[in-house]
């Protein structure tokens, strides 16, 4: 009976899910893992559940400049007051964490998807592919980062796929790097010895015997650097090289209304407020998850 | 030693050639549009593109041109920016400066600061200390720069009144005009400098010869300041090089916030108004910038540690 338990918990089905609630179980444990897995939760509820939430259109014009709590002519109170526009920044920071948790998301799978190719073949591989592949990645990592961005999005133009082709050539190398490390630690391997014994192909290896078993500190690192996606998206929103207007974007909002924040410090500051919250989320969970994977 | 120094710098000559070159495929070539309409507006009709083509020599062939372009580059000569209406080098070396200064200031606060809460909270890991510093350190690296110069701004200047809320230097060099823009920086970069001392402090604190050094009855204070810290500082010492990479990104988000007129502004401006020589050479002396503090950062760590050094 206690060999079919343990059984249970390590093949078939059961072990994605049984592992996902255990690491959850193991999560509780650090309450600044908790305060993160909150936050994060909160903004993904806020993102799905924008169209519910957000009191008026985040695009409509109806009243400029108009103070916290103040009430619309229409009906409606502006809980977090109005742009120069007459746009409600409530409504607009609700939409604005579906622009965010859209893009910022697509982008770190993208990078990951990259540097994990470049990463698995550099690692497994040696050789030529490594050196020329560790060149590249060199090469790119000695840019000053925002330099790199200004550079790809003045040559290519502002729009959301660019960034996320930006955000996939800049990180990609330093995820490369993390995975290549991983990966020569993992291949001598005796699992990995008898999975070539059998005869399977390379890519197999690489993607069955090796990834997995590399997981732990992907997961940590991909935490941290989704929180790093954000803020680049929030820092090329605030320099004006960031998604087209007006959908609402909470660098953006930023931006637009920076010449202002003397004079209305809400226009600024409660998209900050909303941008800096997301990103410390993450980079709790980031800081719990290494904390239990620390443990074990 | 030797030929690892000669091996680093031709990496870093190598390096700044191959950038020059993506540069110039980037922002000469028709790789990613014509650089004509780019430089002329999208109102320019063919005729007039034709001819800045023939006046500024695009249409030779691409690697003649580019041999030019590096030879011009190396011997000083810049072009002229389109927006400043000027050399180059006019133009770039005073900002420079600025961000010089600023970088500095930013610098001689979040270094002590940063290795000292590093040491702190090394020196006994898992210590209520530990964590709060930890968990400051994350809360700091979570705010991204523009939202704590706007959250700064907010306080200190609209609220307080007690720091002006730009930093253009109009009427000279005020250091009042200099804290903001450096708080931000050292604020969001310092949480990261700290995290690595910890590590790297922790890693020693548990190392054998600190034991013995505990062991044999020597006083704690002189068990760290002694024997540990030498050790523990040379990991940090790689991050605060590299650091400088850090803060040329953090400073074009400083400098455009607070309008100071310093590099990374420049760099900033250049590329909204597709000032494509200006661009190039701010982006090719900020490349430099990076490239040989990574160069002084990786050969500095191997003298610093004598394991390496005598291998």
């Amino acid at each position: 009976m206690t060999t079919s338990v343990t059984e249970m918990r390590t093949t078939g089905f059961g072990p994605a899910l049984w592992r996902a609630l255990k690491s959850f179980g193991l999560l509780r444990e650090s309450w600044v893992g908790m305060v993160g897995v909150f936050l994060v939760v909160f903004w993904v509820l806020v993102a799905i559940f924008a169209p519910l939430l957000a009191p008026f259109d985040p695009n409509a014009s109806i009243q400029p400049f108009a103070g916290l709590g103040a009430v619309s002519a229409k009906g409606g109170t502006f809980w977090l007051g109005t742009d120069h526009i007459g746009r409600d920044i409530l409504s607009r920071i609700i939409w604005g964490s579906r622009t965010v948790l859209i893009y910022a998301p697509l982008a770190t799978f993208s990078a990951y998807f990259v540097g994990i190719l470049m990463g698995l073949a550099a690692g497994y591989r040696g050789g030529w592919v490594d050196d020329v592949l560790s060149r590249i990645a060199d090469i790119i990592l000695s840019f000053p980062v925002l330099v790199l961005y200004i550079i790809i999005i003045a040559t290519i133009g502002a729009s959301g796929f660019n960034i996320i082709i930006a955000i996939t050539f800049a990180s990609s190398p330093g995820i490369m790097r993390i995975v290549r490390g991983l990966v020569l630690d993992l291949r001598n391997r005796d699992y990995v010895a008898a999975a070539q014994t059998r005869g399977e192909s390379d890519w197999r290896v690489m993607l069955v015997e090796i990834l997995p078993n590399a997981r732990g500190p992907l997961i940590v690192d991909a935490c941290l650097r989704l929180g790093y996606v954000i803020i680049t998206i929030g820092v090329l929103g605030f320099l004006g090289l960031g998604l087209p207007p007006p959908d609402p974007d909470w660098g953006g909002m930023v931006n637009e209304t920076r010449q202002m924040a003397m004079a209305f410090p809400h226009m600024t500051l409660f998209p900050c407020i909303a941008i800096s919250t997301l990103i410390l989320g993450f980079n709790l969970l980031a800081d719990g998850l290494r904390e239990i994977s620390l443990r074990d | 030693m030797v030929t690892l120094v000669v091996k680093r710098i031709g990496f870093m000559i190598f390096t700044m050639i191959v950038v020059s070159l993506i540069l110039f495929l980037l922002l000469e070539t028709d790789l990613t549009g014509d650089p004509a309409a780019r430089v002329l507006g999208q109102f320019a009709n063919e005729e007039q593109k034709e001819l800045w083509r023939e006046q500024h020599g695009y249409n030779q062939p691409v690697m003649l041109r580019y041999v030019k372009w590096l030879g011009n580059f190396a011997t000083g000569n810049l072009g002229e920016s389109i927006r400043f209406k000027g050399p180059v080098a006019d133009v770039m070396l005073p900002r420079l400066w600025n961000t010089v200064i600023l970088g500095f200031w930013t610098f001689a606060v979040m270094i002590p600061l940063s290795l000292i809460l590093g040491v702190l909270s090394g020196m006994k890991e898992g210590s209520k200390l530990d964590r709060s510093i930890s968990v400051f350190g994350i809360i700091t690296t979570s705010v991204p720069e523009f939202a704590s110069a706007v959250i700064f701004s907010a306080i200190f200047v609209f609220t307080l009144k007690w720091l002006p809320g730009t930093s253009s230097m109009s009427g000279g060099f005020e250091f009042k005009q200099l804290i903001l823009p450096a708080m931000v920086l050292i604020v969001y970069d310092f949480g990261y400098v700290a995290r690595m001392t910890r590590a790297s402090m922790a890693e020693v604190m548990t190392s054998q010869y600190i034991r013995t050094a505990v062991l044999k009855g020597l006083p704690y204070r002189s068990v760290i300041l002694k024997h540990a810290l030498r050790n523990a500082l040379i990991a940090p010492f790689t991050v605060i090089m590299l650091q400088i990479n850090w803060l040329l990104s953090g400073v074009i988000v400083v400098e455009f916030f607070f309008a100071y007129k310093g590099f990374g502004a420049l760099i900033l401006e250049a590329s909204l108004n597709n000032d494509i020589a200006l661009l190039e050479a701010c982006a090719m002396v900020a490349v430099c910038v990076a490239v040989t503090t990574q160069t002084i950062a990786d050969i500095g760590y191997t003298f610093l540690n004598p394991r390496i050094r005598f291998s």
